[in-house]
């Protein structure tokens, strides 16, 4: 009982830590069609702005108030939205809509090689640690085992994003005019809507989502180049899984990564590396677009 | 414009390369040695692309291929290399005939990330496995020639004249295979795979096809990858090499075959003068690179030398 | 019911609330030209997509050539002679147009596809080029399909789809997209070709003109089912007809 109660404990958390990196993913794809592998940058880029915004923050003082680097952890992935969004969105993207998937995939694939060693030129290759605001929300006692605060912070972050999300989507007018662009950009463009700034918005949500999972990561390890390129591939899985473009989706896929990795952390070590992509493969052979893939009409 | 057999252009093809041998420094010689076995597993990812679908996991292949040539050696002490190299060979056209037919459904993001995925599972199964080295990988020694087991420059040599063998011989089967019935059946199905059905062909079958040669292409670079280098480790099989892969195919386009090994070897000079003078600036120079090819030369290199007018990958 | 080269029974297609096929039987006897009308939604398309493949009916069975082939894959089906042209012409735009009939000859060659074989060696150019030729297409034989006309694809499409044995030949919409000083060339071209390989023709029309000139039966659709099945004088004139399909007395 208590290796299950483990298991689903640890297998939360990581859902958690995935849904926020995902989600970012799939409303990207959902709305512009793209599946942005720089979206591994963008979050070790939220990771690094982080780290360096925390630890300006503690070092001009923060230490009077130290939750203060939260909100500090957050303005960093709100910067990285605001200055990569529109300069990859608009400075590169938007010359490849509508073209081929795969072309695009290319695309963002270049994107992440550059950003990869811009971060180097930027931040260096050394490593950086910001421990502090992931010891502030103490321990948790379940059991015999001890977990840290901070984690279960995390769930609460991916659960608010997710209502967060979801909400925007579903319930307000703008997420309802984005509901029709991923429906249909070209109808939604011939009844007025204004689908380059829906697509600007879409993309610096998922940037902010993105660079959230990356700051909200930095206090947890030493963040180092190259912290992108197994982040994205986890993200892809995910997507996969759940449907591109599947926001639900995407927490249901989380939700199935993080049970399986965290069981096969407790039961199966060997396959902890790769269970991820087992099941992507799994998922895939009985639902050939993955969960929640959207049904496609006649083509003849 | 003449027309040349396809053996006057392999004999020429043989003699520019094998000039090499003579030609170039040591240095130069394990590059390019380098670059033309990986242009072997771009071969294989080329002629997928010409279907219509993009690999992002020929890594496994290369990976296999390397291992199963190390794991031959270390512990079966088979170091003649045409064995070594039927070996993998025959292990990853096992392996391609399992996964080409469940792969052959699967088309755009959804193939590449599948075939990611599985290249992935091989890195994840192969780092933790400690008796095989795990993520340090395994050494390979000098491999033999027919009983000939030569050492310093000679080995150099003759490893250089055996890849150099191996892709004019590749590349001019593939390029038959490329101009054949099958290979315009194939460019049909990259266009109209509903009309090539309707014609009364089986799409699935293309495409397993294809996807087993990848498979066959990319084990016998792995092979001679890891004799250049004396050593593989998981990362043949990691997501980013198989990116690199699918670089130097974009580079070459899928127009003409010898493109695919003119791409391999710029990428390795690139990236061998990026990593002497400016360390840092690899996938930078690589990211920037692959930008302009996408909007400047969407057929890739191959466009500059073939008349046909190709478009996006 | 004497017995047809293609003999449909019973056939029903629904999807989901919608009812695409109810009862659809239909004999076609050998070398007969039967056209198919209907508004858009009656089940016209569905019944040619059932026939070659690309549906599977829920119940009902379609005998050809003495076997049932409903929900058989279309290359299976096209393989025993039953091909079909599409309502827009489904053509590889990559390929030059002799290419596109290259790939129709390569595939339903004497044997099997070659790894080995050119693709446009002399035989094979020779067999695309008479296609072509049949087919007044053969001086754009290096032209790459968006450069062509809608009359000159539809051409194209309908003569890749004559590579091979055809027996059966349903042609979706022909002259849809098609200017209108085209529509009878292009529709005498085609019925001629196929009249001379004896090849039974199943078409899709909107235009009653063309339906008039070129069919010996008519079968009218509406709302999934058959209303009407006769010459085209009978049908065109049918109080039904007149009312769901046509809109006017002929």
């Amino acid at each position: 009982m208590d290796l299950v109660a483990t298991i689903l404990v640890d297998g939360l958390i990581y859902a958690g830590w995935l849904f926020i990196v995902s989600v970012g993913l799939t409303l990207v794809f959902g709305v512009l069609n793209i599946l942005n592998i720089a979206h591994g940058s963008l979050y070790a880029i939220g990771a690094y702005a982080s780290a360096s915004l925390v630890g300006a923050y503690f070092a001009a003082g923060g230490d009077a108030f130290p939750y203060g680097s939260y909100i500090a952890m957050i303005l960093a992935a709100v910067l990285v939205a605001v200055v990569l969004g529109p300069l990859l969105e608009r400075g590169l993207l938007r010359y490849f809509y509508g073209r081929d998937e795969v072309l695009n995939v290319l695309v963002t694939y270049a994107v992440f090689l550059i950003l990869e060693d811009v971060m180097k030129l930027i931040w260096g290759v050394n490593p950086y640690f910001v421990y502090e605001p992931y010891t502030l929300l103490g321990t948790v006692e379940m059991g015999s085992l001890f977990y840290v605060g901070y984690d279960f912070a995390v769930i609460a972050a991916a659960i608010i994003v997710g209502l967060a999300v979801w909400l925007t989507l579903n319930r307000t007018q703008t997420g309802k005019v984005v509901l029709a662009v991923i429906h249909d950009a070209e109808i939604s463009q011939t009844m007025g809507v204004n689908v380059k700034r829906i697509y600007l918005g879409a993309f610096m949500a998922g940037a902010f989502l993105a660079a959230l999972g990356g700051a909200l990561t930095a206090p947890m390890i030493s963040v180092t180049p190259g912290l992108g390129v197994n982040v994205v591939i986890v993200a892809f899985a995910v997507v996969i899984i759940g449907g591109l473009g599947s926001v639900p989706g995407a927490a249901i896929g989380a939700l199935m990564v993080g049970i399986s990795r965290a069981a096969s952390v407790h039961l199966l070590p060997e396959a902890e590396l790769f269970i991820i992509y087992f099941v992507m493969a799994i998922v895939l052979v009985f639902r050939p677009e993955g969960l929640f893939a959207k049904t496609q009409a006649r083509k003849i | 414009m003449m027309r040349f057999s396809i053996f006057t252009y392999a004999a020429i093809g043989f003699v520019v390369l094998a000039a090499g041998a003579i030609v170039l420094p040591d240095w130069a010689m394990f590059l390019f040695a380098m670059a033309l076995a990986k242009g072997l597993v771009c071969l294989g990812i080329v002629g997928m692309m010409r279907g219509g679908v993009v690999s992002f996991g020929q890594g496994l292949y290369y990976c296999l291929g390397a291992y199963t040539a190390t794991l031959a050696a270390n512990f079966l002490g088979v170091s003649d290399i045409f064995l070594l190299t039927l070996l993998s060979a025959a292990v990853c056209l096992v392996v391609g005939m399992i996964f080409g037919p469940l792969l052959s459904s699967y088309r755009g993001i959804f193939f590449a990330m599948l075939s990611l995925a599985l290249s992935m599972v091989l890195y994840g199964s192969l780092s933790k496995m400690s008796f095989i080295g795990g993520t340090d990988g395994l050494n390979i020694g000098a491999p033999t020639f027919l009983g000939w087991a030569p050492e310093g420059r000679p080995l150099q040599t003759a490893l250089y004249l055996y890849v150099v063998t191996i892709v004019v011989i590749s590349g001019a089967l593939m390029r038959v295979y490329f101009d054949s019935e099958q290979g315009l059946i194939t460019l049909a199905t990259r266009d109209n795979e509903l009309r090539v059905e309707y014609l009364g062909a089986s799409v699935r079958n293309i495409m397993a096809f294809n996807y087993v040669f990848g498979a066959l292409l990319g084990g016998i670079g792995g092979t001679i990858a890891v004799l250049a280098l004396g050593h593989v480790d998981p990362e043949f099989a990691f997501w980013t090499t198989s990116g690199e892969f699918v670089f130097v195919a974009i580079l070459a386009g899928y127009l003409s075959v010898p493109s695919v090994f003119v791409a391999a070897i710029i990428l390795e000079l690139v990236r061998s003068f990026s990593n002497l003078y400016f360390p840092n600036t690899w996938q930078l120079a690589l990211g920037i690179f692959l930008l302009i090819v996408i909007v400047a030369l969407p057929s890739g290199l191959g466009s500059l030398v073939s008349r046909r007018k190709g478009q996006d990958t | 019911m004497s017995s047809g080269v293609l003999e449909v029974r019973d056939v029903q297609k629904t999807f989901g609330a919608v009812t695409a096929a109810k009862d659809i039987s239909v004999s076609v006897p050998q070398g007969s030209i039967y056209s198919l009308i209907g508004t858009n939604g009656a089940g016209k398309t569905t019944f040619v997509n059932m026939v070659t493949g690309y549906i599977k009916p829920d119940a009902g069975t379609i005998n050809f050539g003495g076997r049932n082939i409903a929900g058989l894959p279309p290359r299976q089906i096209t393989r025993l002679g039953i091909h079909r042209s599409f309502q827009i012409a489904q053509l590889c735009n990559e390929l030059t147009v002799e290419e596109n009939m290259l790939v129709a000859g390569a595939i339903h060659g004497q044997t099997r596809p070659s790894f080995l074989r050119r693709s446009d060696d002399a035989q094979a150019r020779d067999r695309a080029m008479a296609t072509l030729e049949r087919f007044n297409i053969a001086e754009h034989r290096n032209r790459l399909i968006p450069e062509l006309s809608g009359g000159v694809k539809k051409l194209l499409d309908i003569a890749m789809a004559m590579a091979g044995e055809t027996q059966i030949m349903l042609l979706d919409e022909p002259t849809s997209g098609v200017a209108a000083d085209e529509k009878f060339p292009i529709m005498d071209l085609v019925i001629n070709a196929l009249r001379d390989e004896g090849v039974t023709v199943i078409f899709v029309e909107h235009d009653m003109d063309i339906v008039n000139r070129y069919s010996e039966r008519v079968l009218a659709f509406y709302d999934g089912q058959i209303i009407a099945d006769d010459t085209p004088d009978v049908v065109l004139s049918d109080a039904e007809v007149q009312r769901y399909v046509t809109g006017a007395p002929a």
